[in-house]
């Protein structure tokens, strides 16, 4: 311990405080922090990236008096169920009481990232207001602000660089946000508004691109069309993200010759996406940019035929992500095999969410063949039409590295397509040879024994999501038991009960979260964890059909619909609506 | 979810064919259910499958997508097309082209007399008609399926009286 000490003074603290610059992701942070209280000390003052990836297991006080310095700043808000229309609109995570703490306390903020938070005007006009070095707003998932509060953006951030709106719900007020940024702002270097509905001034775009020499990645709505977006792209051939809106000319047309000609000319275009409508005809366009190409995301591109994607991809021979719609069909995804050997994740999207056409999904053999052709392949989103184990077995020898793999199967109980048997053995081969798995999704029909093996070895597995699977609380045992690096467990509809839910109370102080909903606990065992566990706010949620009378208590034998706990520091939140009881 | 039998339908369980062991706590698969059946009941499930409430608007089922069913004569399986995903009728016939590998249906619309082919649709009234003659979002909204006829096939009547002859065919069927 002397020597410790003595070697300890050695280093002075600047170069502490240098070393600590190279740490850059949180967890070597946290980690550093924990080593001894100088150390802590030091790694909080320094630190300028803080993630939270739950906003209300801390709240705006407590960051601002660890991390004084702090600079930016990611929020994660609701469950990740909430995606699929599980959680209800006004659940919560407002970052509003954020914003106001960071203003009161001169934080110097530059950075914010949000995902499934919300969001209003007024948050974002203050946010707009108080931070002078304001630079990089990303906005996930989000709701709750519309145009109006990104024309206070556009207006007072006189340094931004970036805007990233990625799949929100924002309400168009028929502003001219885009006008907004005055004709000092040439600071621009990413500016994504693809998920907007309205119009936008087409012609104030085109000039704070020209102005902004630094663009490097653009991503247009739909209300762009592809007239504008060709003159536009002769201002910036510097780019190198491209996300089209409107996609839709006369192939013959100068118009999409001009097109292809300016596209030859942006020789870094190296992730492409949009198409947000499209005529399949007027894709040749972008061969010219093809080559280069490492990601390339057609998902929300309906209707391209599945001859059409395979003429696309047949050109993008170095692509490393690929987001596309079941359209492609198992003989499309033939061709990606043979040409993307580079490809590293794959997500397919099922184009026709009510089964009405069912020529247009794909199945096991698709998901094979990409095994087959793609050995670097580590992230999977696959919704399919059938499976097999004898598929997922060859796909667990064909790619061991993966870290994500999730399976969504459009029938949520189909068993193997061959056999009729579950497909237990199918994910245990895939958690078995994928010793770096991190996060799984298992769908299909599934007993416990799935869970058995998934505790067996995935030991690296940090979250988890399980829907209509297994047959008692021996499965949900199985996972808390065997998964020690387990941070976030989602179950929905599975017949895991009070016994599974109460056997381990402590595991949960070392996840971020357990969502639980049309399972089998009921009330009384979520008020028997929340009584034996402090550090755990217990919330259900309480509303439809299931919903009980305020004012009585209800029994402890009623099943509860929806539980959603985690672990805190702050205990219960103060800003939970009616509906959310907090045990 | 509902504990009452109306909400069976809706109800999802798991469960090995013929609902073997497990008792009340394992979930079947809808016993309503009967092939065929399966896609429906998996409408049914509230944020199954599960995409994000952004992306469910955009494509599939989304806003008013419309397929048609096409069909070639000689061709032995009809295609599906999505109107909604072309802007006027040569687009279309592009498309058609394309599905059915086959070329010259646009000259139907310029030159009918001497044209290999007709194209027709089935309008909402059951009738019979042209393509080409209503503006192009008229046609989308009334259609209800067509047909690539090959003049060959007309037997030396004139398209007109061949139209004549479809309809009455219908009439009979639907008695």
């Amino acid at each position: 311990m002397c020597l410790f000490r003595d070697m300890m003074s050695y280093f002075p603290e600047e170069v502490l405080e240098h070393v600590f610059d190279f740490l850059t992701s949180h967890r070597d942070r946290n980690a550093v922090s924990l080593v001894c209280k100088s150390w802590y000390s030091l790694e909080r003052f320094s630190r300028e990236k803080v993630f939270i990836g739950n906003c209300y297991a801390v709240n705006p006080e407590r960051l601002i008096a660890r991390f004084p310095r702090v600079r930016s700043l990611t929020l994660k808000g609701k469950p990740h169920f909430a995606d699929f229309n599980l959680v209800p609109h006004d659940w919560g995570g407002d970052v509003y009481p954020w914003i106001e703490a960071m203003t009161k306390n001169g934080i110097n903020l530059e950075e914010l990232r949000l995902k499934r938070m919300l969001v209003s005007d007024e948050s974002l006009e203050l946010l707009a207001k108080s931070f002078p070095n304001f630079k990089s707003l990303v906005l996930v998932s989000c709701e709750g602000f519309t145009t109006d509060g990104l024309a206070a953006i556009a207006s007072n951030c006189r340094f931004l660089r970036e805007l990233d709106l990625q799949e929100n719900e924002v309400d168009d007020r028929k502003g001219h946000w885009l006008s907004c940024f005055p004709d000092s702002c040439t600071s621009l270097v990413s500016l994504n508004f693809a998920c907007l509905k309205g119009e936008v001034n087409v012609a104030a775009l085109e000039r704070l691109v020209a102005r902004c020499h630094n663009l490097r990645s653009l991503r247009v709505n739909h209300a762009v069309p592809l007239e504008a977006l060709q003159k536009i792209l002769v201002k910036a051939p510097q780019i190198n993200d491209l996300g089209t809106g409107s996609f839709v000319h006369d192939p013959d047309s100068e118009t999409s010759k001009k097109m292809k000609n300016t596209l030859e000319n942006c020789k870094s275009v190296r992730s492409l996406s949009g198409f947000l409508d499209v005529n399949p005809h007027c894709l040749p366009a972008v061969y010219p940019i093809c080559t280069d190409l490492t990601s390339l995301n057609l998902s929300y591109a309906p209707g391209i035929y599945s001859n059409e994607l395979i003429k696309l991809i047949c050109h993008c021979k170095k692509l490393e992500r690929l987001w596309i719609l079941d359209t492609i069909g198992d003989k499309g995804l033939g061709a990606v095999a043979s040409t993307c050997k580079e490809l590293q994740e794959l997500r397919v999207f099922p184009s026709d969410l009510y089964g009405a056409d069912n020529a247009a999904a794909v199945t096991e053999e698709g998901l094979v063949s990409i095994s087959a052709g793609c050995p670097k392949l580590n992230s999977l989103l696959y919704f399919c039409q059938q499976m097999t184990n004898a598929a997922l077995i060859t796909v667990a020898k064909n790619c061991p590295n993966f870290i994500r793999f999730r399976l969504c199967t459009l029938n949520p109980v189909i068993p193997d397509a061959v056999t009729n048997l579950p497909l237990d053995e199918g994910f245990g081969a895939i958690v078995q040879s994928c010793k770096g798995l991190k996060r799984l999704s298992v769908s299909g029909r599934l007993t416990d024994q799935v869970f058995l093996y998934i505790g067996m070895y995935a030991e690296q597995l940090e979250m988890l999501s399980i829907a209509f699977a297994g047959d008692s609380d021996k499965g949900m045992l199985y996972v808390l038991n065997g998964c020690k690096k387990l941070k976030k467990l989602e179950i929905r509809d599975s017949p895991f009960g009070n016994a599974a839910l109460l056997s381990d109370m402590g595991k949960y102080e070392t996840m971020r979260s357990l969502w639980m909903s049309s399972c089998e606990v009921t009330y009384g065992a979520c008020k028997t964890l929340a009584e034996k566990m402090p550090t755990l706010n217990v919330e259900i949620i309480n509303e439809g059909e299931d919903q009980v009378e305020a004012s009585s208590s209800p029994d402890a034998r009623h099943r509860v619909e929806k539980m959603y706990l985690y672990r805190t520091l702050v205990g219960p939140r103060r800003d939970a609506p009616d509906f959310v009881w907090t045990l | 979810m509902a504990k009452n039998g109306l909400a069976l339908e809706t109800e999802l369980r798991l469960g090995l064919p013929g609902g073997g062991g497990g008792g009340e706590k394992k979930r079947v698969f809808s016993d309503m259910i009967s092939g065929g059946e399966e896609e429906k009941a998996v409408v049914a499930v509230v944020g199954w499958p599960p995409v994000r409430a952004y992306r469910r608007k955009i494509g599939g089922g989304g806003v008013g997508k419309m397929y048609v069913k096409v069909s070639m004569d000689g061709a032995p399986f009809l295609r599906k097309i999505d109107l909604t995903n072309h802007k006027c009728y040569s687009d279309l016939f592009v498309s058609i082209e394309q599905l059915f590998g086959c070329f010259g249906i646009e000259e139907a619309l310029k030159d009918s007399e001497n044209s290999e082919y007709s194209p027709i649709y089935e309008d909402k009234d059951g009738d019979w008609m042209l393509l080409g003659d209503v503006p192009w979002e008229m046609f989308v909204d009334s259609c209800k399926r067509m047909r690539i006829m090959k003049r060959s096939d007309a037997n030396g009547l004139q398209a007109i009286d061949l139209l004549k002859e479809l309809g009455k065919k219908d009439d009979r069927s639907e008695n």
